[in-house]
């Protein structure tokens, strides 16, 4: 069966209420990768166990470069076999009882049996695994089991890559270098890839877009820069690991200067112009660590009438080069959090108990409605 | 020696393990991966026969297969024989009491099997059948070989099951186990022990075997 044109790529609607809840949308474009983030036990994996036919939702539709794969309206759920799907597990499920080669080319029975040999050592020294073609998975390393996953995956010219937490069961030097790999692989095979990642490190170094799950429910899906500098909501805010979340009441709009004011606990604060609030409306509102910037004591800027907010400093935490402060600020009872450099906090004299003064960047700071829930 | 009994069982034996082999693929493969509704009955009734004694199954069995019983009637309308007192019936007897020895080895060695590993077989366009034949039986096939080595042995010398449904009818009931009975009986202390060194040396080959086995499984 096929779908209009425009649906090429990945598209994904799924809704179900048992045995997991489901309320997931998103789509993937060919050469896109997007990353699939949320808490552990957020549904991520079941997503992925529904595209590739591996579960199938109550209600839903999964269709993929023009065709339809599961349509519950439809009556069309098509079998894992049929899907063209290449599927890297989290664990790898490498089949122990075959070498590598014979791994790979157990995927390839859409292939003339004579071909299969020479295309999955091609696809083995893609993923850098040349001379290990004998060895059985028990004789490999990690790092080498998920490229030889990463291979059968690819055997089968897929038409969507989807990954299981691929990088999770390495050590932190093999998974710099296999994320690497996979940067480079993107830029040669033009099919959507859905990574699934609890690591929003992995998905900012990796995605292209960003969907962002919590119990089984999509709560927003976009480009990466967009969703993480304006997310949706408080919630989306704090799975996304921003910890500057407060809660605000607009105060008025100045159109001609772009701005809106939020009252803050007593403290005006201004931003970048949000006609979509009325005066009045409470809102939630977001400013990354990035636009939270301290002032000196001995050399007082003109960046310091942006925002200025002062505080008694709560707590610094020296990670390596940076410290980490936290800052209570009169009247709200979520401190404000920044990062400065170990030298920049000694010089400033900035230690629990101290006072300490911070200006808020207009252009970082991202209005949001407030949430029933979470 | 009298070798009609020793063949007469290594018969029965082969009957039995043979079709053991697919029920217990079925079953076992079943109850490894499967949740469903009595599966705690199913596995009760197939431990069964390890705590119940021979002679309560082998009367049971010989009620059923009388020829007033569904089965036992179903067979002579379908033979004209009777199948008690027949090896058919024994062969029938035997399966039944070795259920625990042809499943759960099996059972043992299609859990060991990660979910995830056949999972990833369908997703590599394997089909079911061709999921069974070239990932879980290659894996399986230690705990296979042991279900029947198990199954083969213990029909052997199986004594009580094979008395109350068989009887003891000379090259036709009389298995090994009955002879080296009906032999002690005699007093003839040199055949019975004869027919007891081979049962002894078959059943110690096959535990050996299936310690080898044990040892011979893929890591997964």
């Amino acid at each position: 069966m096929t779908v209009p044109p425009d649906v090429r790529g990945l598209r994904v609607r799924l809704r179900q209420d048992h045995p997991v809840a489901l309320d997931v949308a998103f789509e993937c474009g060919a050469g896109e990768l997007l990353a699939l983030v949320g808490p552990s036990g957020s549904g991520k994996t079941t997503v992925l166990r529904c595209i590739a036919g591996l579960a199938t939702p109550r209600q839903g539709e999964v269709a993929c470069d023009g065709e339809i794969w599961l349509d519950r309206r439809g009556d069309v759920a098509v079998s894992p076999q049929r899907r063209r799907v290449g599927l890297v597990f989290q664990h790898y499920a490498l089949f122990p009882h075959l070498d590598a080669l014979a791994n790979v080319t157990s995927a390839m029975s859409h292939l003339p049996r004579e071909e299969r040999a020479a295309r999955a050592r091609a696809l083995l020294a893609r993923v850098n695994m040349e001379g290990l073609e004998a060895r059985r998975p028990s004789a490999l390393s990690g790092g080498q089991r998920q490229r030889i996953a990463l291979a059968r995956a690819l055997a089968r010219d897929p038409r969507v890559l989807l990954l299981d937490e691929p990088f999770s069961a390495v050590d932190q030097l093999t998974r710099r270098r296999l994320r690497l790999e996979l940067v480079q692989l993107r830029r040669e095979i033009r099919i959507p890839m859905v990574l699934v990642t609890h690591d929003l490190e992995e998905a900012q170094l990796l995605g292209d877009r960003l969907s962002v799950l919590h119990h089984g429910r999509t709560l927003q899906t976009g480009r990466l820069e967009n969703v993480m500098r304006r997310p949706a909501g408080a919630l989306v805010a704090r799975l996304l690991d921003q910890r500057n979340v407060f809660a605000g009441v607009v105060s008025h709009h100045d159109e001609e200067a772009g701005t809106t004011w939020i009252d803050w606990a007593g403290t005006r604060i201004e931003c970048a112009l949000a006609t979509r609030f009325a005066p009045g409306d409470r809102v939630d509102w977001v400013v990354p660590e990035s636009h939270v910037v301290m002032h000196r004591r001995e050399r007082p800027s003109r960046g310091e009438r942006e925002n200025p907010v002062r505080g008694i400093v709560r707590d610094v935490v020296i990670l390596g080069g940076d410290a980490r402060v936290t800052l209570d600020v009169h009247g709200v009872d979520t401190p404000l959090t920044f990062e400065v450099s170990v030298h920049v906090a000694k010089r400033n004299r900035i230690a629990a108990g101290a006072e300490a003064s911070v200006s808020l960047l207009a252009d970082g700071i991202h209005l949001m409605a407030t949430e029933a829930t979470g | 020696m009298n070798v009609a009994p020793i063949l007469l069982s290594l018969q029965l034996a082969a009957w039995t393990a043979l079709l053991m082999l697919p029920l217990g693929l079925f079953v076992g493969r079943a109850l490894a991966w499967r949740g469903f509704r009595g599966k705690a009955l199913v596995e009760a009734a197939v431990a069964l026969p390890l705590v119940l004694p021979p002679t309560v199954l082998g009367y049971y069995l010989l009620v059923a297969f009388s020829p007033h019983s569904a089965l036992g009637g179903a067979f002579e309308w379908l033979t004209g024989e009777v199948l008690a007192f027949s090896f058919p019936g024994l062969v029938t007897a035997s399966m039944i009491f070795n259920l625990p020895f042809a499943v759960l080895p099996m059972q043992q060695a299609f859990a060991a099997i990660p979910h995830e590993v056949r999972e990833a077989a369908w997703v590599s366009g394997l089909s079911g059948p061709a999921t069974l034949a070239r990932i879980e039986l290659p894996i399986a096939w230690p705990g296979v070989l042991a279900a029947f080595v198990l199954t083969f042995t213990h029909t052997l010398g199986e004594f009580g099951v094979v008395l109350m449904v068989g009887g003891n009818i000379p090259s036709r009931t009389r298995t090994l186990s009955i002879a080296i009975y009906d032999r002690v009986q005699a007093f003839d202390m040199e055949a019975a022990g004869l027919l007891s060194a081979v049962l002894l040396a078959a059943s110690l080959v096959a535990t050996a075997l299936v310690r080898a086995l044990a040892g011979r499984a893929v890591r997964v």
